[in-house]
């Protein structure tokens, strides 16, 4: 188990070398016909030990290697596993249609919703198609417009997040990235809908934001969501970018500061090591989680979903009065 | 003596080569701060003029126009009528809560320089007699960035305006954006801010936002992007990413005049650019259209 999907961090190689060690002697003793049975027992228990002190104390920078992960689980890969019978909705109805953003409707259970993320390439090909999952403002223009219809039809909309950033580029800076941006903050905070949204991997700064003006905002255990990135943090204050690590818990950017501070409502537990070691249970937790919160907002009024998180996000800031 | 003589050698004189300021994206990075001295020496035509004669001309070059970036403080003084700004939440202080490395010196360094409290002033302003609530940014304070306080401060410029049901205008020159030293609740004050803006419509309250050199990242993705009417300075640098960070994405030269007032008005994201010795006469006649009180 996890040594043939994807690379393999430095932190968790001992796991890896004993997983190795122990597939050797069973192969060994299957050769050789000698039962060692009971060393393998003792070795597996040992392993599942390690395992869990490896990866219950990881390093908010650990957390961040473990989201950026190649196998790590990404939007279309969730829609097949929480929701049933997706419809893509393609275009902004102005430009072109991005496919770093994907949004159309499906079935959360048996509940219609608009649901909307950010699409990362799983191999180098779609990596290009989709921009790395970096949109451009056409990307936002159409979340903006699939919320509306959404609003229109009174539709609950789930947004999972996972974006470096919005994309810088000369035509994202031509089409006015910076106002696609500001205007979805704007109108999904006037929607009378249900709005979650649900940081799967990356939450990067504005980009993420465009995207996250909800009556719920929950977090999977290794996500992160942060004001910038913890490179970019680096090299501005040290002028060095491989100063990563420091400035990632000078940020506090992970799920359990994000929790604690009131930024999510919500932890959403991933299977040991990340999600990409067992999708599935990502994915069963990812359900799970998002039916339980939608439930109590559909009971709630337009006025109120509205009021409620308007107040959510009137309430952010830390000062002094003097 | 002779040494005192040397110490007082004004430092302004810094000659840029010709290809520097060839360079498209650094002559805009390029300190548009008017250094003290006698003399001081264009960024753009590199003409020098007398500095009483600058300042008499607003911060702009008397040969080529080039508009310099002036501080929060200067604006007021030239934009709003004499006596006519009575400051709000001045007693909002930033508190560094996260513990940032640096913050702390930062936050001191700036409060010297500027002699404000923080990046942004906001108020009741008298403009040619017309009655606003008005928001400052100064560049000049952390990089202009918005954190807890800024955010805080232009929301409750927002709430003021759309209970007093007057217009509100915002001049912003943030280059930094969001202010990384507060963490994820910097970002927060973009959808802070940006709300606040759907309640002021509601209360059909005009919102100018004046863009001014350089307004950047966070604040120009939330509040300083959404105006009903949006203005800005010529020469003001004015985009979502830094152009360094542009430039490292996508390895190409970025086209000249790039993320430039004029590049926005020519692509459709601003409605004007209005020089700085119109500015006021400009505001003061797009209030008068929306507020039919005023003659």
């Amino acid at each position: 188990m996890g040594s043939n999907i994807g690379p393999i961090f430095e932190f968790e190689k001992p796991v890896v070398e004993l997983d190795k060690q122990i597939e050797e002697i069973r192969r060994f003793s299957q050769e050789k016909k000698i039962d060692m049975t009971a060393q393998i027992t003792a070795m597996e228990q040992k392993l599942e030990a390690l395992r869990v002190e490896v990866y219950s104390n990881l390093t908010p920078w650990q957390r961040i290697q473990i989201v950026r992960h190649p196998k790590r689980p990404t939007f279309l890969d969730y829609i097949g596993m929480v929701f049933k019978d997706f419809i893509e909705l393609h275009g902004d109805r102005l430009y072109r249609d991005d496919p770093a953003m994907v949004g159309g409707i499906a079935y959360l259970d048996d509940i219609p919703v608009t649901v909307i993320g950010q699409q990362k390439g799983r191999d180098t090909k779609e990596n290009i198609y989709r921009n790395f999952g970096l949109p451009h403002p056409e990307g936002y223009r159409k979340a903006l417009r699939l919320m509306k219809q959404a609003e229109k039809f009174n539709r609950p909309v789930i947004c999972l997040v996972d974006v470096v950033g919005a994309y810088p580029g000369i035509e994202a800076e031509e089409r006015g990235q910076g106002e696609a941006v500001a205007r979805n903050i704007r109108e999904m905070a006037n929607l009378t809908i249900p709005v979650i949204a649900v940081i799967t991997g990356e939450g990067g700064s504005g980009g993420a934001l465009a995207v996250g003006v909800g009556n719920r905002v929950l977090i999977l255990e290794n996500a992160y969501y942060s004001v910038i990135s913890p490179e970019g943090c680096a090299s501005i204050i040290w002028k060095d970018a491989s100063r990563a690590a420091e400035a990632a818990e000078a940020l506090q950017i992970n799920a359990e500061h994000l929790l604690r501070m009131g930024i999510v409502d919500e932890m959403i537990p991933e299977p040991l090591g990340g999600a990409h070691k067992n999708p599935l249970e990502a994915a069963r937790n990812l359900k799970e989680t998002l039916v339980n919160n939608l439930l109590p907002l559909l009971q709630l009024s337009g006025a109120t979903l509205l009021e409620e998180r308007y107040q959510r996000f009137r309430s952010y800031g830390h000062f002094s009065v003097k | 003596m002779l040494k005192d003589l040397f110490k007082t050698k004004p430092k302004y004189i810094t000659v840029k080569s010709e290809r520097q300021l060839e360079q498209g994206v650094d002559a805009h990075l390029e300190k548009k701060d008017i250094p003290d001295g006698l003399w001081v020496k264009c960024n753009r035509c590199a003409q020098i003029t007398y500095h009483k004669d600058m300042e008499k001309n607003l911060k702009v070059c008397p040969k080529c126009n080039f508009h310099f970036r002036i501080n929060a403080k200067e604006r007021l003084k030239l934009f709003v009528d004499e006596g006519g700004f009575e400051e709000t939440e001045a007693n909002l202080k930033t508190i560094n809560f996260l513990n940032f490395p640096e913050y702390d010196s930062k936050l001191k360094k700036s409060q010297k320089a500027t002699d404000l409290t923080e990046a942004a002033i906001t108020g009741k302003a008298l403009i040619n007699g017309i009655p606003m609530v008005l928001a400052v940014i100064d560049f000049n304070f952390v990089g202009g960035s918005m954190g807890s306080v800024v955010g805080e401060k232009i929301t409750r410029a927002i709430e003021l305006a759309t209970a007093t049901k007057l217009p509100f205008v915002a001049v912003s020159g943030g280059g930094g954006g969001a202010r990384m030293h507060e963490g994820i609740f910097s970002l927060m004050q973009m959808a802070k801010t940006s709300q606040a803006l759907n309640k002021l419509s509601e209360a059909g309250c005009l919102y100018i936002s004046i863009l001014t050199d350089p307004t950047m990242g966070g604040i120009f993705a939330s509040f300083a992007s959404l105006g009903d009417i949006t203005i800005a300075e010529p020469d003001a640098l004015i985009g979502f990413a830094g152009p360094r960070v542009i430039q490292q994405t996508i390895r190409q030269t970025l086209p000249p005049g790039f993320q430039t007032s004029q590049f926005l008005l020519e692509h459709g994201i601003i409605d004007m650019i209005v020089q700085r010795k119109d500015l006021k006469s400009t505001v003061t006649q797009l209030i008068k259209f929306h507020n039919t009180e005023v003659k």
